[in-house]
């Protein structure tokens, strides 16, 4: 096993190495400031607009795979082993990228502030090669805010650029960046500070639990989508960073036949695929799950981790019954998931112990499953109230029931009073549900804050209820996003 | 309307060009201020600010750990300022840095100067700071029961006795609704960069829409003369509003640094602060009684609007009379007192914000609609065309005929064009069918006066000179926010001298060069400033024309400029070699040009004139579905069809008007400003202030600009300006819901606030069910 003291990573072809880089600091700060690259926006320094896109090369099982991150929330030890592209890179001389040219054609940018960000994630989107529709466009760009066009000339300018395989310079230079990345890739523990004052990323899964558990007082970090916040606003010091990205056992996600496992650094988009194939509304509930930037670097165990009551993952996952395993030094440890949050801020994880595996129980035939996310835009929006329900069915009467809630209590929680109400009820009898719907009163105390009043957090998660008892009881035009097309 | 128009062969003008600096923006090459090369020596500015407290004494201001901390160069309070401690726009009372006491939460009590930004901001956030503080006045009912002392004196228009109209009408309708405001959310946020200069100037790098006015507040400030200061934009990343007043601040705090310490000095706020450190669109309250007869056509409308101003005066004035002036839209009200208060809360200053206080008053006239269509059973698309300007009246409540008002002809292109009428019997049928899902249509007009209402603002400056080699400078008093200002000016001048507009070289506007201006505001940029340089290519022009009329001897008449050449009789010679042949001549070739708007007056005591040079229309129509469980909403489908006279260029046009549309439609959806009991903003970040993103945008979006006649003014080349009205058809997005909302029980009022939150959506759908 080796160690390596520095971050190395690959930029215009060339292998950049950083033996002296501060453990906070953020690759647009790193572009800006050490770099001196113009081209990067800085929107809103919390990775929710976008402009300071840039696109990662990324090493995905040997495929070479280009996603869009914020870079104002990704930290510099987040680059190791990949490959960075920004806005300045683009343009062939005079000529201009695809997506640049089909954005000046269409009159994609007025003040021209968010534009770059926008390049960056129909950069990504062109290195797909595909044809995506209108909708498929919009869901790419959720992360990229524009305030000047109304955003359908950039939608116009995707479908225009966007429409085939791709054949820029990084199509044609895939065999040799593929060639270089996998050159980087020494699997190597990487350590750069002092023991004082670091960013580690651990190549072994063994280094990275024996270094958390050495140093309780580091700050494990996954994709940083969280943590990025405490650093460009709090202004939190985090002198000891420890990246649990560079495991590869811990991105691994496995579909089996009862289960899916995911690592406990398997990003949202590694992980959808299997977390999709449970059902429609896990897909659509990650689809509409902070952007494709957030979902790119952010992970569902980090997701779980920071224990806030108003993560997406958590309540889908608690009801569909998911196990959760903490790993200390080499123990490892398994909890039911709604077990995991004891109290607002605080979680059922010993200094120096880790996320380390989540298991999701697949739904059998006899169980019905339903997510809403309630939040005041569709995408890209902290849920007011996160719901996820199953039901487990006799014929058309509910034997038992999962349902849990974020965003109504101050940790992810379920509804045991409802539950209980749950029981025996009719599908066919709609007066049964009152006394189940009245209990969601009993088992949640709801704050109000800037996202809702307690008044309408009770009354949708009601609504809600209703909505799934509805619709798995056989109902049809329940929802104003119509991507759930299969109704039980 | 039918008046024949001279038709105007343009080359230039009137073409689809892209943004000049489109190529730029898509490489990241495009300069924003932050974005310029740091010199050697720069140093940042950052504020500071109470953590809790919003209003009272300032007890204790203890900046010893902010002087301690790393990096840190100086700290300035109130005390530093060498001249005048106020950055207001009009009236005063806009401290730069606040002096004993604050008046909201955040409000700037220092200044700290760092060597990086990263040390300056962590600095800031040292200071022990205590505030008495008293109970803010938060919301409008607080200032009402605090009695806090009024912004600005409150101000009516009257015609005729509304109360005598509404009590005899048939009908007769009271209530009240809240409109909420909206943060700009331009995303380059505030930032100055200040450059000392000789004998104690500055130059002032500024995001600002109002060089001329961070110009003389910066000396102000300084305690020097106007020309001691120079404020220089290329372009903003977005302002919409919130960069004329609002940028002055921290082009003082800038300069101060720089002026202080003799240092180039950088003033950049972070999202989060810029969000709660600056003005917002104006919260209102309206309360209102209109009395209608049985074909839903108004006879009288009493309606109080009362505004959530802030701590001071900023623009609020102005902006509340803009409200008061669009009370109407495009109906025509018999008997009307429309009033304002404008009163003084302990948040933030509320400011301009594209539409200026029209959108507040037009969403008024469109609920009323509503309300009379859900009353009288009728469509609202029918009450609204009875009561439109032309059938029973055409002067406004403030004494101004409408002139050009071609309303009727829009709506009714615009219904066939929608479907409306079928759409609204298919949407009937969804809705008998459908227990969870509500649909709702809604087709409202827009009307919007074009001018600044304070008459002596209507002017503009422009500086053109020739190079020997026939290549353009352009300058002019207007400023580029991304509305493509730069590029229809340079179309104007290029179309003057027949060359093509890439041969115009567009320069950053400066205080320096075009001095006195007015604020890139009001929709007006391109109708001045288009104006103003089109002037100043012409002289230029004229000289040319003398020159070569002489040597050539043939009529001035006959000389025409074209494809970059000059033309006459059997002469051509290209447009560069003749300004060479001036030059020789002895013949300038740089002129200034100037542009007054003609023939507006306004009388503010008497509520008479005509405050408006012409009228911009459109009409939009949306479809949305509500879920009746969540209080979701989607927007299925929105026709526009907007008037922008003889377009100066189509392309740049639409981008305002979708723009435009979305901009406004977020305001009245998604977009929620929460204060705390104790002022603290709650919403200053994206993360829980949500301007619409891509999917908010229906697929289903129909854009078409009316095919006008021309302004029926004479603007430059017979266009209209655009920049505004088009947020306001946004409206229809509201009145759709409100729409799919009356649909569960016809006849009620449906009780919703803007912006139609699913909270907001929800709560209606509740009343209407209970």
């Amino acid at each position: 096993m080796t160690t390596r003291a520095s971050i190395r990573f690959l930029r215009r072809g060339r292998i950049v190495e950083l033996s002296h880089v501060p453990p906070m600091r953020s690759v647009l700060d790193w572009l800006r400031l050490d770099e001196r690259a113009r081209g990067t926006k800085e929107g809103c320094n919390e990775g929710d607009c976008g402009a300071c896109t840039v696109a990662l090369g990324t090493l995905k099982n040997g495929k070479l795979v280009y996603e869009p991150v914020n870079a104002c929330i990704l930290l510099v030890g987040q680059l190791d082993g990949k490959e960075l592209i920004t806005v300045d890179d683009l343009a062939d001389g005079e000529t201009l990228h695809p997506v640049q040219q089909a954005l000046v054609d269409t009159h994609g940018s007025q003040c021209g502030f968010c534009t770059p960000g926008f390049v960056m994630s129909l950069f990504t989107l062109y290195q797909q090669g595909g044809a995506p529709t209108r909708d498929e466009i919009a869901t790419h760009i959720a992360g990229n805010l524009c305030r000047c066009t109304g955003y359908r000339p950039i939608i116009e300018a995707a479908q225009l650029s966007c429409s085939g395989k791709a054949a820029d310079r990084w199509a044609k230079g895939a065999k040799e960046a593929t060639r270089q990345l996998a050159a980087l890739d020494d699997g190597a523990d990487v350590f750069v500070g002092t023991p004082e004052s670091f960013i580690a990323r651990p190549a072994q899964a063994a280094t990275l639990a024996r270094l958390a558990a050495e140093n309780p007082d580091a700050t494990i970090v996954s994709g940083a989508t969280d943590v990025g916040l405490w650093i460009t606003k709090q202004m939190r010091q985090l002198p000891k960073i420890i990246l649990t990205g560079g495991v590869k056992e811990l991105h691994a996600v496995e579909s089996g036949k009862d289960r899916v496992t995911l690592g406990a650094a398997a990003t949202y988009a590694e992980a959808t695929p299997a977390l999709a194939s449970i059902d429609a509304d896990v897909a659509e509930v990650m689809r509409r799950l902070g952007s494709t930037q957030v979902r790119a670097s952010g992970t569902v165990g980090g997701n779980i981790a920071n224990g806030s009551p108003i993560g997406d993952m958590p309540p889908m996952l608690i009801a569909l019954g998911a196990t959760l395993t903490l790993r200390h030094g080499a123990v490892e440890r398994s909890l039911p998931l709604e077990n995991f949050s004891i109290a607002y801020g605080r979680q059922d994880r010993k200094p120096g112990e880790l996320v380390w595996r989540i298991d999701v129980p697949k739904l059998r035939r006899n169980e019905a499953f339903r997510a809403y996310k309630i939040s005041k835009r569709f995408d890209q929006d902290i849920s007011a109230v996160m719901a996820g329900f199953k039901f487990t069915l006799d014929g058309r009467t509910i034997s038992s029931a999962r349902i849990a809630f974020g965003g109504m209590a101050a940790t992810p929680k379920r509804g045991a009073a409802t539950e209980a109400a749950l029981q025996g009820v009719s599908l066919d009898q709609p007066a049964s549900w009152a006394t189940a719907i009245d209990s969601l009163a009993k088992d949640f105390q709801p704050i109000s804050d800037m996202r809702a009043s307690a008044a309408y957090r009770i009354d949708v998660a009601q609504g809600l209820l209703k909505k799934a008892l509805m619709e798995v009881a056989g109902a049809a035009n329940t929802r104003v996003l119509a991507h759930r097309k299969a109704v039980a | 309307m039918a008046v024949a128009r001279r038709s105007i062969e343009t080359k230039t003008v009137g073409k689809t060009l892209a943004h000049d600096s489109a190529p730029l923006h898509v490489q990241g090459s495009a300069t924003y201020i932050d974005y310029m090369r740091e010199p050697e020596g720069l140093v940042h500015v950052y504020p500071g600010f109470a953590k809790d407290g919003a209003l009272g004494k300032i007890k204790t201001l203890d900046l010893s750990a902010v002087k301690s901390a790393p990096g840190v160069i100086a700290v300035f309070t109130a005390k530093d300022i060498p001249g005048l401690n106020d950055c207001a726009p009009v009236f005063g009372g806009d401290p730069i840095l606040a002096d004993g006491s604050i008046m909201f939460h955040g409000q700037v009590i220092f200044a700290v100067v760092a060597d990086t930004r990263e040390a300056a901001r962590r600095a800031a956030k040292l200071a022990k700071i205590e505030i008495a503080a008293e109970k803010p006045a938060v919301t409008i009912e607080d200032a009402l029961a605090a009695k806090t002392k009024d912004v600005g004196d409150p101000y009516q228009f009257l015609r005729r006795d509304p109360a005598k109209a509404i009590a005899s009408a048939k009908n007769s309708v009271s209530e009240s609704f809240r409109i909420g405001g909206q943060e700009h959310f331009y995303l380059e946020g505030q930032v100055s960069l200040a450059v000392p200069e000789e004998h104690g100037a500055v130059t002032v790098h500024c995001s600002t829409q109002h060089p001329s006015e961070v110009q003389h507040l910066v000396a102000h400030m300084l305690h020097v003369q106007a020309s001691m200061v120079t404020v220089e934009c290329r372009r903003m990343g977005g302002a919409f509003g919130g960069k004329e007043s609002q940028a002055a601040q921290w082009a003082c705090l800038a300069a101060l640094a720089a002026r202080l310490l003799g240092r180039l000095a950088k003033c950049r706020l972070d999202r989060d602060e810029d969000m709660m450190l600056t003005g917002k669109r104006h919260d209102f309250r309206v309360d209102y009684t209109a009395g209608f007869d049985g074909k839903g056509r108004v006879t009288g409308v009493d309606v109080d609007f009362l505004a959530r101003c802030g701590y001071s005066a900023d623009l609020s004035n102005a902006i509340c009379d803009r409200t008061m002036f669009h009370a109407d839209n495009a109906y025509f009200y018999p008997a009307a007192r429309i009033a304002t208060r404008r009163l003084r809360t302990n948040t933030v200053s509320n400011t301009a914000f594209r539409g200026f206080g029209g959108p507040q008053g037009m969403l008024f006239a469109e609920r009323l609609m509503e309300v009379i269509a859900s009353r009288t059973g009728q469509d609202p698309l029918d009450v609204r065309k009875a009561n439109l300007y032309g059938v029973k009246g055409s002067v406004t409540p403030y004494g101004m005929k409408v002139e050009d008002n071609i309303a009727p002809e829009i709506i009714e292109e615009l219904e066939t064009s929608s479907d409306y009428r079928a759409r609204r019997k298919k949407i009937a049928r969804f809705n008998a069918k459908n227990a969870v899902l509500k649909k709702g249509i809604s087709l409202t007009p827009v009307k919007f006066g074009i001018s600044f209402t304070l008459t002596y603002l209507n002017q503009a400056g422009a500086l053109v000179h020739v190079y020997t080699d026939g290549s353009v400078h352009l300058n002019h008093g207007g400023t580029e926010m991304g509305q493509g200002l730069y590029t229809k000016v340079a179309q104007v001048v290029a179309e003057e001298f027949g060359i093509a507009a890439s041969d115009v070289r567009i320069t950053a506007t400066t205080t320096g060069k075009v001095p006195n201006t007015s604020a890139t505001a009001a929709s007006s940029g391109a109708d001045l400033n288009g104006m103003a340089a089109k002037a100043a290519a012409g002289t230029i022009k004229n000289r040319l024309i003398a020159l070569a009329a002489k040597q050539w001897k043939v009529p001035k008449s006959r000389i025409r400029f074209e494809g970059g050449k000059v033309l006459g009789g059997k002469h051509a010679i290209a447009f560069g070699d003749l300004a060479k042949q001036a030059h020789a001549a002895r013949i300038s070739l740089s002129s200034t040009g100037y542009y007054a708007t003609p023939k507006i007056h306004w009388d503010r005591p008497k509520a008479k004139g005509r405050p408006f040079f012409y009228f911009a229309y459109g009409a939009s129509c949306s479809e949305v579905t509500i879920d009746t469980l969540t209080g979701e909403m989607t927007v299925d489908r929105v026709d526009i069809l907007h008037d922008v006279g003889r377009s100066l260029n189509p392309g740049l046009d639409i981008g305002q008007v979708e723009g435009g549309f979305v901009q406004g439609m977020g305001w009245l959806t998604t977009e929620e400003l929460v204060f705390d009991e104790q002022g603290r903003l709650r919403t200053h970040a994206p993360s829980t202030y949500k301007i619409p993103c891509a999917s908010d945008v229906p697929a289903d979006f129909r854009v078409k600009l009316f095919e006008s006649r021309g302004n029926k003014e004479d603007t430059i080349y017979r266009s209209k300006a655009v920049g505004e009205p088009p947020l306001m058809l946004g409206n229809s997005v509201w009145t759709a819901i409100f729409d799919a909302i009356a649909s569960l029980k016809p006849g009620d009022i449906p009780k919703l606030d803007a912006p139609a939150t699913p909270e907001a959506i929800l709560r209606a759908v509740k009343e209407m069910q209970s």
